[in-house]
């Protein structure tokens, strides 16, 4: 693993009970790139996220983040890595503020470099107006940033992004990305998944899985010239076609 | 459309089919809907039984002869009491009591034996742990039953009126008999067993269930560290409802707090830390929060009926004081009523503490180990 890579997985293969959810992974991502990882529902990408965060054990295979073995040393990996799940997981009852100087403290910032840390974070973020409004009573939008906010709290080298957009307005979609785009200028490499073939082809790179296999990994012009579609969203939807005849 | 046509289209039908696949999908809950009753039917069954028996006896016989010895097998063979000794002076006999190694003493004087050879009433002593009213109820029976048989057997057909053996019973600790007095540090013990986990237990499964678990187990939190921060709060809770009970106890039921509250307070801190960890152990077993209610309300039971809080475990078969000395509230019971009834110090219940303290470190040990970083 060269110090330009921050995932490399090999043969990277989950089971749950008889379904095989991922199959023979393999994966690059290098550093401060945005890398998309698409496929239909199911079709293993949240697996993937939570075996390269640490939330899951591979049935087998290896996954290195951040230069360490996600198993063997999987607390160094989680002090380098943000993560957002595809469901909102902070704590409703608590305010953004709150909640931001929970996960900052829980990342191992106290006192003034916490407060500095989280008043820069606020900003950028143009959180200002909600700060003392309970979490629970944001709207989407709101939610996905203070989300953001909390997973970047520590600054992570990676950030793993689990469908980031789902059911959030255009207007938001676009901050969210222009966020996104500030992340990776810095030197965060980010991965993530989305249904929404604009955002992919965002992305620098992208990886196309169907029920569980790596079928297509490059830039996104590779991708389509690979297929020999006109755009994303027609391989995408002829992958899924593909997939589906298959299966019946 | 006929009745039976609107009965078989009713919503009613796949309602029911859908609750039965649930229901058998959800063993956890299927499991203690059939195992409580049958759970709860054993238990009462071990342990309500309102006469007492067995109450560990020590013997002070200072009269030490063939008469006196004849006494103590008459007290023996009434079944309320159970020797577990000789002692050698009253204090002693104090000694055993307040540590609660005995809760009955038979004292037997040394004129008894010259007192019945001259034909004068003799009398002997028993003593009895009055803070468990049962108990003292069952040694003034016995003790009457015993002496009944004495004077019986020394004057044969012969009866005069004055018989020659009495025995007196003298209750200490609450020589009123009031049974607040026995319940209230009773119900400190269970409350605070009952709340601490399931509180803990329901504060855990509860962040499993809304996702934020998820989101804080990618952080590098430790586990030991997660649960702790999970847990001490709840210690605080604790102390309150400590306060609070005793405060009430105090004033409505007028129960006495005759030990020292700086050493009950001190013993309750492994007590409340072993329940909190039981609560965690808990949570590692289900998925929801309805799920561990139930279990905490499972765990409930034994903790009533088994703990000694309402019936004397003197009094059960052998299984059931087993499974009672498995319970910290067992320990907890203990202390709290020769704290607060007896004035007991730190030299009476030691062995307790020491108790709940391992309680603690091993079930926190076992719940930390079996507490998982993944969703898995």
């Amino acid at each position: 693993m060269s110090a330009d890579t921050v995932i490399e997985t090999q043969g990277l293969r989950k089971v749950f009970g008889e379904r095989v959810a991922l199959e023979g992974l393999n994966l690059v991502v290098h550093r401060g790139e945005v890398f998309g990882l698409l496929g239909a529902n199911g079709s293993g990408k949240t697996t993937t996220i939570r075996m390269l965060c640490g939330l899951l054990a591979p049935t087998s295979g290896q996954a290195r983040v951040v230069g360490y073995d996600v198993m063997r040393d999987a607390e160094r990996v989680r002090q380098r890595i943000g993560y957002m799940s595809q469901r909102f997981g902070l704590y409703e009852d608590l305010t953004v503020l709150e909640n931001l100087r929970f996960y900052s403290g829980v990342y191992g910032l106290r006192g003034r470099a916490a407060s500095e840390r989280i008043a820069e974070i606020v900003e950028e973020l143009d959180l200002g107006p909600r700060s003392r409004q309970l979490a629970g009573t944001l709207s989407g939008g709101w939610k996905q940033r203070l989300a953001l906010a909390c997973a970047t709290a520590h600054k992570p080298d990676l950030l793993f992004l689990d469908e980031p957009t789902a059911g959030v307005d255009p207007a938001s979609r676009q901050r969210f990305w222009s966020h996104i785009g500030a992340f990776a200028a810095r030197g965060t490499a980010i991965l993530l998944t989305t249904h929404y073939m604009d955002e992919a082809a965002r992305c620098e790179r992208l990886a196309f899985l169907l029920t569980g296999r790596l079928i297509a990994d490059g830039t996104p012009d590779e991708i389509i010239a690979h297929f020999g579609q006109p755009t994303l969203e027609a391989v995408f939807i002829a992958l899924q076609a593909q997939s589906e005849a298959e299966a019946a | 459309m006929t009745l039976a046509h609107r009965v078989l289209a009713s919503p009613f039908w796949p309602m029911l089919r859908k609750e039965f696949i649930q229901m058998r999908r959800d063993r956890l809950t299927l499991g203690l809907m059939i195992g409580v009753p049958a759970i709860q039917l054993v238990l009462f069954g071990f342990a309500i039984q309102t006469e007492v028996r067995n109450l560990p006896t020590v013997v002070l016989d200072e009269s030490r002869s063939s008469e006196s010895r004849a006494l103590v097998a008459a007290i023996e063979n009434t079944g309320n009491f159970r020797l577990r000794g000789t002692v050698d002076s009253r204090e002693e006999v104090r000694r055993q009591i307040v540590a609660g190694k005995a809760a009955a003493a038979v004292i037997i004087p040394p004129d008894y034996t010259d007192d019945i050879k001259h034909g004068r009433t003799a009398t002997a002593q028993v003593i009895v742990d009055a803070a468990d009213p049962l108990a003292s109820a069952a040694a003034i029976g016995g003790a009457s039953q015993a002496g009944n048989a004495r004077s019986e057997a020394l004057l044969g057909a012969n009866r005069k009126l004055e018989p020659p053996v009495r025995i007196r019973v003298r209750p200490w600790f609450n020589p009123t008999l009031r049974s607040s007095v026995y319940i209230v540090p009773g119900i400190i013990g269970v409350l605070l067993s009952m709340t601490m986990v399931v509180i803990t237990s329901v504060a855990v499964v509860r962040e499993r269930e809304r996702g934020t678990l998820e989101q804080l187990i990618v952080t590098p939190i430790s586990r030991t560290g997660l649960l702790l921060g999970k847990i001490v709060p709840f210690v605080l809770v604790g102390y309150v409802q400590i306060t609070v009970i005793l405060l009430l106890g105090r004033l409505v039921f007028n129960v006495p707090i005759l030990g020292s509250l700086p050493l009950l307070y001190a013993v309750a801190l492994p007590f409340i830390f072993a329940s909190l960890a039981i609560g965690i152990l808990l949570s590692t077993m289900v998925q929801t929060q309805a799920q561990a209610m139930q279990m905490g309300f499972l765990f409930l039971l034994p903790n009533i009926l088994l703990s000694g809080f309402m019936f004397p475990r003197e009094a059960m078969p052998e299984p059931a004081q087993w499974l009672g000395a498995a319970l910290p509230l067992t320990y907890f019971l203990q202390v709290l009523r020769a704290v607060l009834l007896k004035a007991a110090g730190p030299e009476s219940v030691w062995r307790q503490a020491l108790a709940l303290t391992g309680f603690a470190f091993g079930v926190a040990a076992v719940a930390v180990g079996r507490f998982r970083k993944t969703l898995e």
